[in-house]
């Protein structure tokens, strides 16, 4: 019975994540109630993009500070199908999050070989080529005016108003995140988290380490392809804003202040983000980012471990502490992710 | 099976390997002895492909993989076991052990596994990071084995085991060596090293300087202590 409690030390009781999915869902079917329908559509745009960031980030160990590429290159090639092709804008957004993981194939294909500091830099490196392409290639982009007047077409259904609209985007939504928890539940998602801890560990036990990070890169990118192609249709416009580098580091500051590798917190990261820049904009304060900077510092030097993190740390039952049969090795102290890991 | 020629491996400006040569034969067990910073680790982590040699060349039967990435290495038959060991905390024994990926053909399956090592079948469930650090050294043994490794890579095993452990390491490594498996081990416990191997290398300054036998390494055992600074 003690060894069933130890078997897996990270996970929550079944009540607590059956109540936890019907929390989220419940949480998700009010949201446009409680708040002006468009800002809880942008909640549920940016919050898949930082799951599918804290897929890298945290279960791969991969900080990219380049994923406005992806949400932003999705959100031309969505709203350049919508305009021009009339088709439904899942299609549209279908195809966005498409380019934006053919997009990553070559990008990823060279940052891999490299880790840390490099990896974020030939990123960052790529996007800013990818922003430079969106300004300039103005007869296709629009440049600095970007896309105007994207349509939110779907056969039969009337999706002007921003409320019916948010019910027509959370399936997207929920279809992306329950697709980045099974990536990371899969076997496929154990050797990422091992590539992570050791990577010389993973090569020498027979795993293509680098092909395994370029697939978790390319599905990070494909579903932060289909967050920004939702928020595109959403606002009915593309602009360079979305392939702008603050996007890549908005990104960043949302998942670190849910909590790196928690998968869940980054939803919870990036509606506080985006609540706060609403109520700070609605109120007339100009300085979002001075705000929005200082929570994040206090939430860092604070809790580490983000809000999601710290949250379910604090509300974990403790399993009663087992006999131990054997003197026991230390614990890997490599369960926890942080930023600064390689 | 494995024919290591003039090897060299460079830490930036550093030379940690300078030309090293050795050959380790099937079934054979052999070991490579030397000072601390003398370029054993580097050297198998060279063999499997974890750090990119200078210069030489690295034959594994019959094959040359110098330029091959670890991980076809490790489907090739290599086996490493690093002197952390490598076992992951949160994961069961089984989950340790299921974990790389299967060479075709000379793989154990999970019940031989778990005849040759009883310690392991015992704790099936256990997360690896309860284990003794001799339960490790088993476990990591064990996955190389179930992933058919047919040459070991062993990075000290018995460093910081009690001497029980220490015997049952070494029955281990006599075991695979019955099944034909050839071992290359690094170990500062010379009485351990001539009671499990055929042949000794030592190693000094990245070079291998002199081949042994058992009867070299039992008559001048004070001389090499001496040398090792043990």
């Amino acid at each position: 019975m003690i060894l069933g409690l130890m078997r897996r030390l990270g996970d929550r009781p079944a009540w607590m994540r059956w109540g936890l999915l019907a929390v989220g869902l419940a949480v998700a079917a009010i949201l446009p109630w409680v708040l002006y329908p468009p800002v809880a559509t942008d909640i549920l745009c940016w919050g898949l993009f930082a799951v599918a960031f804290d897929l890298l980030l945290g279960h791969a160990g991969l900080l990219s500070f380049g994923h406005a590429a992806f949400w932003g290159g999705s959100a031309y090639v969505t709203g350049l199908i919508a305009l021009h092709s009339g088709l439904p804008f899942y299609v549209a957004v279908l195809g966005g999050a498409v380019a934006a993981a053919v997009l990553a194939l070559p990008i990823g294909y060279l940052a891999v070989r490299r880790s840390g500091i490099y990896f974020a830099m030939i990123t960052l490196a790529f996007a800013q080529m990818v922003y430079f392409v969106a300004n300039q290639w103005s007869a296709v982009t629009g440049g600095e005016n970007g896309l105007q007047g994207i349509p939110r077409n779907l056969p039969g259904v009337d999706l002007s108003d921003a409320f019916t609209f948010y019910y027509a985007a959370l399936p997207v939504v929920l279809l992306g995140l329950a697709a980045a928890r099974r990536i990371v539940r899969s076997p496929f998602g154990r050797v990422t988290a091992a590539i992570r801890d050791n990577t010389d560990r993973v090569r020498a036990l027979g795993y293509p380490a680098d092909r395994y990070k370029l697939t978790v890169f390319t599905a990070s990118a494909f579903l932060s392809g289909l967050a920004g192609g939702l928020f595109a249709v959403n606002h009915g416009f593309a602009s360079l804003q979305e392939v702008d580098w603050t996007t890549s580091g908005k990104v960043v500051v949302m998942t670190v202040l849910g909590g790196i590798g928690t998968l869940w917190g980054s939803l919870v990261g990036a509606a506080a983000i985006v609540r706060l820049e609403d109520w700070l904009s609605t109120a007339g304060f100009e300085q979002t980012d001075l705000v929005t900077g200082g929570v994040f510092i206090v939430v860092v030097l604070l809790f580490r471990q983000g809000l999601w993190g710290t949250a379910t740390r604090l509300l974990r039952p403790r399993p009663p502490a087992p006999p131990t049969p054997d003197p026991a090795e230390p614990a890997d102290p490599d369960r926890t992710p942080h930023l600064t890991k390689r | 099976m494995l024919e290591v020629e003039g090897v060299s491996a460079r830490y930036g400006e550093a030379t940690a390997l300078d030309g090293a040569s050795l050959t380790v034969g099937e079934g054979e067990v052999v070991t490579l002895v030397g000072r601390n910073g003398a370029g054993k680790t580097t050297l198998l982590r060279c063999l499997m492909g974890l750090h990119r040699p200078a210069a030489g060349r690295i034959v594994l039967a019959g094959r040359d993989i110098t330029g091959l990435a670890a991980h076809r290495r490790a489907r090739l038959g290599l086996g490493y076991v690093p002197d952390d060991r490598g076992i992951y905390a949160g994961l069961s024994v089984e989950e340790n052990l299921t974990l790389p990926p299967v060479a075709a053909g000379s793989a154990w399956p999970l019940a031989r596994v778990y005849e040759a090592f009883p310690v392991l079948a015992a704790r099936r469930r256990f997360p690896g990071g309860r284990l003794s650090g001799g339960e490790q050294q088993m476990l990591a043994l064990a996955r190389v084995l179930r992933a058919g490794a047919r040459v070991l890579l062993c990075d000290e095993p018995t460093e910081g085991l009690a001497p029980v452990a220490v015997r049952q390491i070494g029955e281990i490594l006599r075991g695979a060596k019955e099944h034909g498996v050839s071992v290359l081990l690094v170990e500062q416990n010379l009485r351990f090293a001539t009671t499990v191997a055929d042949r000794h290398y030592l190693l000094a300054q990245g070079r291998v300087v002199e081949a042994l036998d058992n009867r070299d390494v039992k008559q001048r055992e004070d001389e090499l202590l001496a040398h090792l600074g043990l």
